[in-house]
Formats: C-alpha cells, structure tokens, sequence
C-alpha cells in the first residue's frame, strides 16, 4: 500500500522571507505542500499549488500580531500539517508555534539576512524546532542552529 | 533602465533622495523608483509607492542596474538574473528598519555573493557615478545549495513521517 504524502505547511512573511521559501521548493518533493505568505500578489509562484494569504505582522504592533497569530492558528487548525517549515518572520515564528502545539514537526531556516546574529523569532525558535537551521556557518553552535547550506 | 527599490516595507528617504539628486544633476531619465508607502517623492524620477508583484518583475527584468537596500529578496532576484546590483544598509537607528541587520548582510555579501556596497549617502552618490565600474555578483542557481536541499529532505523523509 502506498504510504501517505506527508502534508508540509510552508509559511513565511513576504519579500526576501518569501523568495528564500520558494527557493527550498526542490527538498518538498514528494510532499503534499500547502503554502501561506502575506501578499495574494505572489500566488502566482507557486503555480496550483494550495495557497493561503496570511496576515503579516512584527514585534511592534501587538494588535497586529493578535490579529496576525489567530488567522494563523485557524489555518494550522484546517491545514493539520505533519511538517511546518519557515523561513521566518513573526508569521513563519506563529505557524511554527502553533504546528509544534498541534505535533507537526517543525524546521526553521533562519533568514539570511541574519548574518551578523540570528534574529530574534529565530533565537526563540531554537527552543521548540525540530530541525533548527541558520544559513551562516559562523552562526552555527553545538547545540544548534546547525548550517546545511544557504539559498545563495 | 536603472530599477531603485526600497524593498515592500518601510520607505528609505535617504537613498531615494540621493539617487533623485543624481538623476536630476546627470538629466537622466530612466530611473524608476519604488519608494515605500508614504515615502519622499522625488523630483525628477518617475515613481511608484508600489507596484504590484507582476509588474515589479517586469520592471526588474528590463532593468539593466539594480539599487537598492540591503533587502535579501532584490538580492537574490539580481544575483539569479546576473544583473549588477547597488544596495545602501537600511539602519534601524534611523527608523528605516526594525533592526539593524541590514550593515552585517551586507558586509557579508560583499564577501560571498559579490554584491556591491554603498554604507552612507556620500559613497552612495561615488558609485552612482561609476556606475559601469559595478561587478556582476556571483552566479546562483535556481534553487538552494544541494546541501541545504538535501539536509532538510533527509529530514522530512526521516523515520517519524
């Protein structure tokens, strides 16, 4: 019997966060891939594939990321991913968050734009992801993140 | 064409009016400018707070120099599409950004991707002015290295799913 696709949650907030996303495409082969991002402009890059607008926001609007996080959770709650992985930010922090609650496994590729340190939804993310990854080899430690690789 | 672009978040006054300043003195006039919602309007640039993510690409397709923040997204896009892109760091101490990641990207792309690096107004205005002078940074693939790629497929297919 074939086994089941695992269903992937990949979630980001736009810009470079987005184009760093569509840049992993190639490692969900063989996964059943839903995506969530902040701008309905880009659904286009992602072909037919299942696509989900998000509401953005950033540390300094806390209504916003209320907003923001409950639009999050009520798709974790529709979607039920096996896998969550983001390249950040707030929004990529809150679907990681709440996909580790629900038991999907989480990864987070901190962006690369944090070169000079990892940010701080990277920093706090180390806590519960499952694969914890920073694109920067100065920025790996023993105890995470690791270095695989960057999107450049 | 020379694309400016301020990235889709907070405006960048500083470089825009550095860049209108050069369009102005030099007559040229095909510079088009993406300044962020609510931000500086130049004088002598055509502009747009925002273009749609369609025409954007368009706009960055036909574009033969790229400047910019230090945002990751414009990076890659001209790193991908071998154009010679100028970027100027954002700086958070100026309310242009939320943090001040932008100096340290830079510095770092200069080294790894070949990216070319304005860090004030004034070396700014020096490299628009040598603007043939800008290299091409370096080549990238469609996707991201193998390693990164594989390291997290390994993941994905590994025991628990």
């Amino acid at each position: 019997m074939p086994q089941e696709k695992p269903r992937l949650l990949a979630i980001s907030s736009g810009g470079g966060h987005w184009v760093q996303l569509l840049r992993l495409q190639p490692a969900f082969a063989g996964c059943d891939v839903i995506y969530a991002t902040v701008r309905d402009g880009v659904r286009g890059d992602v072909g037919e594939a299942d696509f989900h607008v998000i509401r953005d926001a950033n540390r300094w609007s806390k209504l916003n990321l209320v907003r923001s996080a409950l639009g999050i959770l009520c798709l974790l709650l529709s979607v039920r991913p096996d896998i969550v992985i983001t390249t950040g930010a707030a929004p990529g922090y809150f679907g990681a968050r709440f996909g580790k609650w629900m038991g999907a496994r989480v990864i987070w590729v901190d962006s690369v734009a944090n070169a000079g340190e990892l940010s701080m939804s990277g920093e706090k993310a180390g806590a519960f992801s499952d694969l914890w990854l920073t694109q920067w080899a100065h920025l790996a430690r023993e105890k995470g993140p690791r270095f695989f690789g960057s999107v450049l | 064409m020379i694309l400016v672009t301020v990235g889709t978040d907070l405006p960048f006054d500083r470089m825009i009016r550095v860049v209108d300043d050069w369009a102005g003195e030099t007559g040229r006039q095909d510079l088009f400018a993406q300044i962020g919602k609510g931000g500086w309007e130049p004088r002598y640039m055509r502009f747009a707070q925002f273009l749609p993510p369609k025409q954007f690409a368009e706009y960055f397709t036909s574009a033969g120099v790229i400047v910019s923040h230090a945002g990751m997204g414009t990076i890659l896009s001209a790193l991908y599409q071998r154009k010679p892109i100028l970027v100027m760091p954002k700086k958070a101490s100026l309310g242009e950004h939320r943090n001040e990641h932008q100096t340290a990207t830079a510095l770092r792309l200069v080294e790894v991707g070949g990216v070319n690096v304005a860090f004030d107004e004034q070396e700014l205005r020096a490299k628009l002015d040598h603007l043939d002078e800008l290299s091409i940074g370096r080549k990238i693939g469609d996707f991201a290295s193998d390693s990164l790629l594989s390291g997290i497929r390994d993941f994905i297919f590994s025991s628990k799913s």
